[in-house]
This record gives C-alpha cells, sequence and structure tokens, in this order.
C-alpha cells in the first residue's frame, strides 16, 4: 500500500504547510514576512520556469518578460479608478474599471500565457542556445516597449502605490498550486511526452508525439504561472518598474532551476529557498560594507561549479524517494 | 533631408560598424572553433575601456602603448575564461555553455560594480584625438577616423593570421573537424586558447574605441554592445569571420539610419528593433549570410 | 614494431574491446577483418590516441634501434611526433581548407622545410592530380580524389606505421584497384601498413598477414594465404566464392 502512504505524505505536507502560513502570518514581524513572501514567488517562478526549461528542454531566458506582463495587466487591473484618471491615459472602460484582486491575477496569467503562444508559434522553431538568444530579445523587446508606453505604463517610472494586496496566503495558495500542476504533469502521459522531447525530439515525433503543440504549451503555461507571480510581486511590493524585470532576474530564476536540477520539482523548491535566504543574507553585507554586487557574484560561482561539476544540479530530474508517486524504479522519470 | 546629412549618417553607422564587427569577430572565432557562445564576450569590451581609462587617463602612458596593453588584457582575460569555464565543460550541450558564460557575464559586471562603482566615469582623449575635420558636408572627429583605419587593420591582420600562417591553419582545421586535427598533430587545447585570445584581445580594444567615442564608461557598458555585435555575427553567420565583419557594418549602418532616417518617436525603440531584426534573421536565414550550415551538438 | 597486448576499451558504457591482442612486425601489411560492430575502428582510434584503454599495453618500437614505448596513455599529438599516422574512414580531409593546405597540416609537426617539400613532391608524383588541384577546395573534390588526399596527407607526417580505415569506402572498383596499387608501392618504400577493410577479398590480396575481429575479440589469425583458405572466413567474409 505504498500509494496510500505516498497520499499520506502529500496530506501530510500540505497540512503541515497551512499552519505553517497560519503561524508565520501571527507570529513573525514584517520584515520576516516579507522574506518568506518574495521566497514564495521565486518558487512559482522557478518551478514554472522548469515546466518550460526542465520537463521540455526549452531553454527560455524570457521568463522576467512573461511576469512584466503579467505583473503590469493585474496592477492596471486592480489600480484605483481615481488614480487612473490622474495618471494614465487609458481607453473609457479600462478607466472605469477596478477589479478584484483574483480575477485580475487570472487574467493577468492568461495574457503572460496568450503572449507565450503567440511568441511561441515562431520563435520556438528554433533550438539549443540560438532559442535562449531569441526569449532574451524577447524579454529586452518587452522591456522597450514598456519603457515607451508610457500612456499607459508610466514608462520608467513605472506604477506605484499598487494596493497591498498580496499576503502570505494568497502567495502560499499559488504555490500549492504551482507545485500540484506541474506535479500533475510530470507524472502524466503529457510530462513524459515532454520529456521525451527533452531527450530526443525525433524519437518523440516518431512515437505520435506533436513536437510543435506540446513545445507551445510547456512554454505557455510556465508563462501563466510567471504572469501570476508578476502580479503577486507587484502588489507585495506596491510598485511596478519596467527595471525590475531585466536579465539579472531571468538568471536568477535559471540559476534556481539549474542549481536544483532541471527538471526536478523538490529541487527548484528548495533551491528558490536558498536562493532567497542567500539573498537576504547578503543584502545587509552590501549596503553596510558598501560591496554591492557580492551576493550576484556568489550566485554566479555557484552556478559555473555547478555546471562543471555537477551539471544535473542538486536533485537531477528526479524528487526525492519519500514524495514521488510508487512504480517502476524509485518512482521517478 | 539632403544628400550630406545621409553621408554624414552613414560616416557614423561605419564609425559604430568598425566597433561591432570588431567584437562580432570574437564571437564568430569562438563560435567556430568551439561551437559554444561565449556570452562574457561583450563584458571584455567593458574591461578595455576601463583598463584604458587606468592607463592613459590616470597614469599617464602614452597612447599606443596603451593601445597595445589593451590587446593585450584582452587576450588574457579571453584565456581566462577558455581555462576556467570552458575548457571544464567542453564537450556538453550548448546551452550548458551559455549559461555558464551568462554567469561570467554577471560576475564581470558585478566585480565591476564591486570595485568601480556603478558610477559612469567621464572619459576623455587628448586634444589630438578629438579635434573636428570637415569634409564637404560631413563632420567627425579624429577619433572616428582612427577608430575606422585602426579597426580596418586590425581585421586585415586577423584575416593575415588566420589564412596565412600556421596556426591559422591549424585553427581552421580544429574549427572544421576538432578529431582530425588532433590525428594532424595539432595540440588543439593551444589552438583553442588562441581563438579566445584573439577574440577577446579585439573586443578589449573596442572597449578603447567605444569609451573614445561615447565618452563615458560604467561597468555595465558592454552588455548592450556585446548583445548587438552577437546579433552582427548572426546576421553574418555565426563562426564566419568576414560574415562577422559584414554583419557589424550592417548593424551599424542599419542602426544608425533607422534612428537618423525616421521622426526621432521611434529612436527610444533602437534596441527593440535590434532584437527584432535578431529574431526575424533567426527565423528566415538561420545560417545568416555568409553561413555554413550550423552544425548542432546538442 | 607494434605490441597490443589485451587492450579493453569502452565507449561510453558499451564495453567495445574486450581483451584484443595483436602484433605488427616492421615493413608488413596487416589487415583487419570482421563484420560491422567487431570494433575495428575503436581499435584504431584507440591507438592513434582518440580513446583511451581501460587496461592492457599498446607497445610501439619507432624504429628498429630504439626501446619499445607504452603509448596507451598518450595523446595523439605525442603519437603522431612518434611515427603512426592515421587515416580515419570517411576520411576526414578539411573540406573547408585547400588541398595544399591539407597536405601541410599534415605535417604540422614537422619543421625542416626542405624535407616537407620533397615528401610533398613525391606525393605529388603518386597523385598528379592533387598537384593540378593543389588551390581548390578540399571538398570539391571527387570521392577517389579526398582518399588520395586523405592519404597523402596522412603520409606527409613521414609515418613508419600508417593506419588505414577503410580506403576503399565508396570508392568505384576502378579506383579502389589503383588505390590498393599504391598501397603496396608505398609499403614497399619502408612503410608499415595496418588496414581495416570491408573488401576482405582485396585485403587478403594486398595484406601479408591478417587478424579477424569479432565483437571485441580476436577470433582468427593468419597469413593471408592460411586466412582465405579458412572455410569459416569464407563463409562469413568472402562471400563463399574462392
Amino acid at each position: 500500500m505504498i500509494m496510500t502512504r505516498n497520499r499520506l505524505i502529500h496530506c501530510a505536507l500540505f497540512i503541515a504547510g497551512i499552519a505553517f502560513t497560519a503561524s508565520a502570518g501571527m507570529a513573525l514581524n514584517e520584515y520576516v514576512l516579507s522574506i518568506i513572501n518574495f521566497a514564495g514567488i521565486f518558487i512559482i517562478l522557478a518551478i514554472s520556469l522548469n515546466i518550460t526549461n526542465g520537463f521540455t528542454g526549452l531553454f527560455s531566458l524570457g521568463h522576467p518578460g512573461f511576469m512584466a506582463i503579467g505583473g503590469y495587466v493585474t496592477a492596471i487591473l486592480t489600480f484605483p479608478v481615481s488614480k487612473k484618471a490622474m495618471f494614465l491615459e487609458v481607453p473609457p472602460w479600462l478607466a472605469s474599471m477596478e477589479m478584484p484582486f483574483l480575477p485580475a491575477l487570472l487574467i493577468g496569467g492568461a495574457c503572460a500565457a496568450l503572449t507565450a503562444i503567440l511568441v511561441g508559434v515562431p520563435v520556438l522553431r528554433l533550438r539549443g542556445h540560438y532559442l535562449a538568444v531569441a526569449t532574451m530579445g524577447f524579454l529586452i523587446i518587452v522591456q522597450v516597449l514598456i519603457t515607451n508606453w508610457e500612456t499607459v505604463t508610466r514608462g520608467p517610472l513605472g506604477l506605484n502605490g499598487l494596493q497591498p494586496l498580496t499576503h502570505l496566503w494568497w502567495v502560499y495558495a499559488w504555490v500549492v498550486i504551482t507545485v500540484y500542476v506541474s506535479w500533475k504533469i510530470k507524472f502524466s502521459s503529457y510530462g513524459r511526452s515532454m520529456l521525451a522531447i527533452r531527450e530526443d525530439e525525433l524519437a518523440a515525433q516518431c512515437l505520435g508525439i506533436n513536437l510543435f503543440r506540446t513545445r507551445v504549451a510547456a512554454l505557455a503555461i510556465g508563462a501563466f504561472f510567471a504572469g501570476i507571480a508578476g502580479g503577486l510581486w507587484a502588489h507585495l511590493v506596491t510598485a511596478i518598474t519596467p527595471a525590475s524585470f531585466s536579465l539579472v532576474l531571468a538568471f536568477n530564476i535559471v540559476v534556481m532551476v539549474v542549481v536544483g536540477g532541471t527538471g526536478s520539482i523538490t529541487g527548484s523548491f528548495a533551491a528558490a529557498i536558498l536562493f532567497s535566504v542567500i539573498t537576504e543574507i547578503f543584502r545587509p553585507l552590501e549596503e553596510n560594507f558598501d560591496i554591492y554586487g557580492i551576493g550576484e557574484i556568489l550566485m554566479a560561482l555557484i552556478l559555473i561549479l555547478i555546471l562543471i561539476y555537477r551539471p544535473s544540479g542538486i536533485f537531477g530530474n528526479k524528487e526525492p524517494g519519500v514524495l514521488s508517486p510508487p512504480n517502476k524504479k524509485g518512482g521517478c522519470l | 533631408m539632403s544628400g550630406g546629412y545621409i553621408a554624414q549618417q552613414i560616416v557614423n553607422g561605419l564609425v559604430l560598424g568598425s566597433m561591432y564587427a570588431l567584437v562580432a569577430i570574437g564571437f564568430s572565432m569562438i563560435y567556430g572553433i568551439i561551437r559554444l557562445i561565449n556570452f562574457a564576450h561583450g563584458d571584455i569590451v567593458m574591461i578595455g575601456a576601463f583598463v584604458t581609462l587606468g592607463l592613459f587617463q590616470t597614469l599617464g602612458i602614452p597612447f599606443p602603448v596603451v593601445a597595445l596593453a589593451v590587446l593585450t588584457a584582452g587576450g588574457i582575460i579571453g584565456i581566462m575564461i577558455e581555462r576556467g569555464t570552458f575548457r571544464p565543460i567542453r564537450g556538453a550541450p550548448q546551452v550548458t555553455g551559455f549559461i555558464a558564460s551568462l554567469g561570467i557575464s554577471i560576475m564581470l559586471q558585478n566585480l565591476g560594480v564591486m570595485f568601480l562603482t556603478a558610477q559612469p566615469r567621464n572619459f576623455s582623449f587628448p586634444d589630438y584625438l578629438q579635434r573636428v575635420i570637415k569634409i564637404g558636408a560631413v563632420t567627425f572627429r579624429t577619433i572616428d577616423a582612427v577608430i575606422m583605419i585602426s579597426a580596418f587593420c586590425l581585421m586585415a591582420l586577423l584575416m593575415f593570421l588566420v589564412h596565412r600562417t600556421k596556426l591559422g591553419m591549424a585553427m581552421r582545421a580544429t574549427a572544421e573537424n576538432i578529431d582530425m586535427a588532433r590525428l594532424m598533430g595539432i595540440n588543439i587545447n593551444r589552438t583553442i586558447l588562441s581563438a579566445f585570445a584573439m577574440g577577446s584581445a579585439l573586443a578589449g580594444i573596442a572597449g578603447l574605441m567605444w569609451g573614445g567615442k561615447f565618452g563615458q564608461i560604467d561597468p555595465l557598458l558592454g552588455f548592450v554592445p556585446g548583445l548587438k555585435s552577437f546579433v552582427a555575427a548572426v546576421i553574418g553567420g555565426v563562426g564566419s569571420i568576414p560574415g562577422a565583419i559584414l554583419g557589424g557594418y550592417i548593424l551599424g549602418l542599419s542602426e544608425v539610419l533607422f534612428v537618423g532616417l525616421l521622426p526621432p518617436v521611434y529612436s527610444a525603440f533602437r534596441d527593440a528593433f535590434v532584437f527584432v531584426t535578431l529574431i526575424l534573421i533567426l527565423l528566415i536565414l538561420p545560417n545568416g549570410i555568409f553561413g555554413k550550415r550550423i552544425e548542432d551538438r546538442p | 614494431m607494434l605490441k597490443i597486448d589485451d587492450i579493453h576499451v569502452y565507449r561510453g558504457r558499451t564495453y567495445v574491446l574486450q581483451g584484443v591482442s595483436l602484433e605488427v612486425g616492421r615493413r608488413e601489411i596487416v589487415a583487419l577483418i570482421g563484420a560491422n560492430g567487431a570494433g575495428k575502428t575503436t581499435l584504431l582510434r584507440t591507438i592513434s590516441g582518440l580513446l583511451r584503454p581501460k587496461k592492457g599495453k599498446i607497445l610501439f618500437q619507432p624504429d628498429s634501434q630504439s626501446q619499445e614505448i607504452d603509448i596507451s596513455g598518450a595523446s595523439p599529438e605525442q603519437i603522431v611526433q612518434l611515427g603512426i599516422s592515421h587515416c580515419p574512414e570517411g576520411r576526414g580531409i578539411f573540406s573547408r581548407l585547400s588541398v595544399l593546405e591539407n597536405l601541410m597540416i599534415g605535417a604540422y609537426l614537422r619543421k625542416n622545410r626542405n624535407e616537407i617539400l620533397d615528401d610533398y613532391n613525391s606525393i605529388c608524383r603518386v597523385f598528379p592530380i592533387l598537384k593540378e588541384r593543389e588551390d581548390q577546395a578540399a571538398g570539391s573534390l571527387s570521392g577517389g580524389e579526398q582518399e588520395m588526399l586523405a592519404i597523402g596527407r596522412a603520409l606527409m607526417s613521414r609515418p613508419e606505421l600508417l593506419i588505414l580505415d577503410e580506403p576503399s569506402l565508396g570508392l568505384g572498383p576502378i579506383v579502389v584497384e589503383s588505390l590498393f596499387q599504391v598501397l603496396s608501392e608505398i609499403n614497399s618504400r619502408g612503410v608499415t601498413i595496418l588496414l581495416v577493410e570491408q573488401n576482405a577479398i582485396m585485403a587478403l590480396d594486398l595484406a601479408h598477414r591478417a587478424y579477424v575481429l569479432e565483437t571485441g575479440r580476436v577470433v582468427l589469425y593468419g597469413t593471408s594465404g592460411e586466412l582465405a583458405g579458412n572455410e569459416d572466413v569464407q563463409k562469413a567474409y568472402l562471400g563463399g566464392i574462392v
């Protein structure tokens, strides 16, 4: 009855998560809470990039681009009507609209996913590092467009004074959804198609897998969650500027995925937490000793060492034994 | 829009194109020989600029000596990158090389920020390089002429090295078939290192030119020109040196003309324009103008 | 001059050579025959240093006065320097380099320009077509010409031992005939040859001795005459025709 044991472990983790969230919300101070919130957002980002990058092997650096789209859409939708009139020049239907958080988030995510489909259809024909370069180009194009579309985005100033809607429950509910969805994908026939594409495209095609549709879907699902993360981020820091969604952010998310192990959900989860903690440790160091950049240097160094000495990351593409579904050989893909 | 105005734009485009070409050559040489993109290549431009600033402005070393020192410094950084990162991961998938070099790029930028602060610094050349020359309707500074001429000479020198020397022959052979080159007795580690050194030396000197042309430098300066030079290399066909040179000039000219001929509203979109071009070229003409078939080593 | 003693070679996780021993004497032509996947190419690549054996020794004696050297851990560059030249399957010419450059790169490790020029001239006497095409890109040559170029290039290092992997691959019968004539001529000038060949009839015709390789082991060896007369060899490799 391994199956039940497995279910039990998952349930136990879920309840522990709720208990943790509840107690954290009550017991901890603002500063620690914000770190836990950011960690949650990074978990969503890392796991969603893992769907694109780890499962299917599409190396995308465009994640912050999707995040920016989701973030801006959500922010504009929830922006109070009075402020819209003051700061933005948007069409009347939009100017008079002020949405609750959840639908705004969902629309933000959907817009990101839609963009992913539109961009993916031409770009996903590229392979390997050319795809990486093209998605990076996409990221830069998104940044330039947001910076210059001043009537809607206020350009480089960004939107500030957003309502602080994001709190622990929102973030961790989405963490659970992200983990659940990616888990379901990974251990489904769909996930195996993705993996087949990553390992050998030609063989996958011979098995009757629709290469292109699966690739686009993998990009779009990743983009959806990136969009959600963008929305959560915007309403956590209560501001959104184009500069936040930089290549450095893309790099950081990639580092989490690679360090955790490309394809491993547990790995991305752990690496995202590790990353948030390291950043918080280094922030005071950088500020007090005036050595800005040391955290980023350390990240890059860890990445390069991992690539040289343990290219499959900490967890490989596996999930630890106790978590993964029981079946053939350790139950992992 | 007079003929003089267009001539002026073309000169500006050639100056910019010379710098792109010098940087693009390195991308192409390195890709040609190990089929990996060195993403940190652009940051060598930044290092070249700061070495120039340090030696020339702070220490007052004469200009030609500085130029030689910058070439050397670029070459040394290239060698360090190869030894430290590319050699240990040789044979890994292309994407691994790409992320690793992106890591180096981030590291170099942040080392720059850490030691030099993110403050832009003024970069001024001696007066004889700043003098304005006027030919017909076209005006330019001495530095512009120096950039164009020295870029041309360096490229000619490189072509000579690659096509007329034993080392160049070994490099071309290694680029074509590594195993076969080893069977000829070629030390491929040395050949690959030479490709990194030469390409990076040119990127270093491009940094000197960049500083002289735009007058301000900061630790993040290499990123955008690096990316654009990569686009130039793709336009010409990555792996081909003549392709990289041609791609550099095409990109320089079209970028300047894009800004110069269209209404000013569009000039903010110049970077977007460059990357739209990149994506289109990757999709339509993936092997570039001089491209040989791109062999994928997945 | 070449003594291979019980070498074991893996390619990735595949155990390809499972204890191969063989010997090549000075001025001999030795043929290796065997089916696809028997490990012939792997054996040659191990001799020239592109692969490393897990176990076993490869002893090479560059000339009759010198000591035997174990080359099983040496790099391809060192092995070329010692006098072994490997002309791989599929020829491996540098198609973007000119014919002349291809030949000159064969002499990459040599310093004496006059000697190199002498060898170049003598190779051009054997393969006059190469002289005619010296400025052309090597990729533009025909298959037979490319094979000549590959052999010429291998000779440019002035080897003691020439290793040839499937020189007749993809060539017409007349070209193969003249190619084998050239090989025997090269041999008569003092170059030892180790040859892998699908065309077992021709290989046994040319070689003094031969080894039969099957799934990573030597199953049979002897003089060419003995092997050509062996029933199993006739059935498996000579198409039953004698």
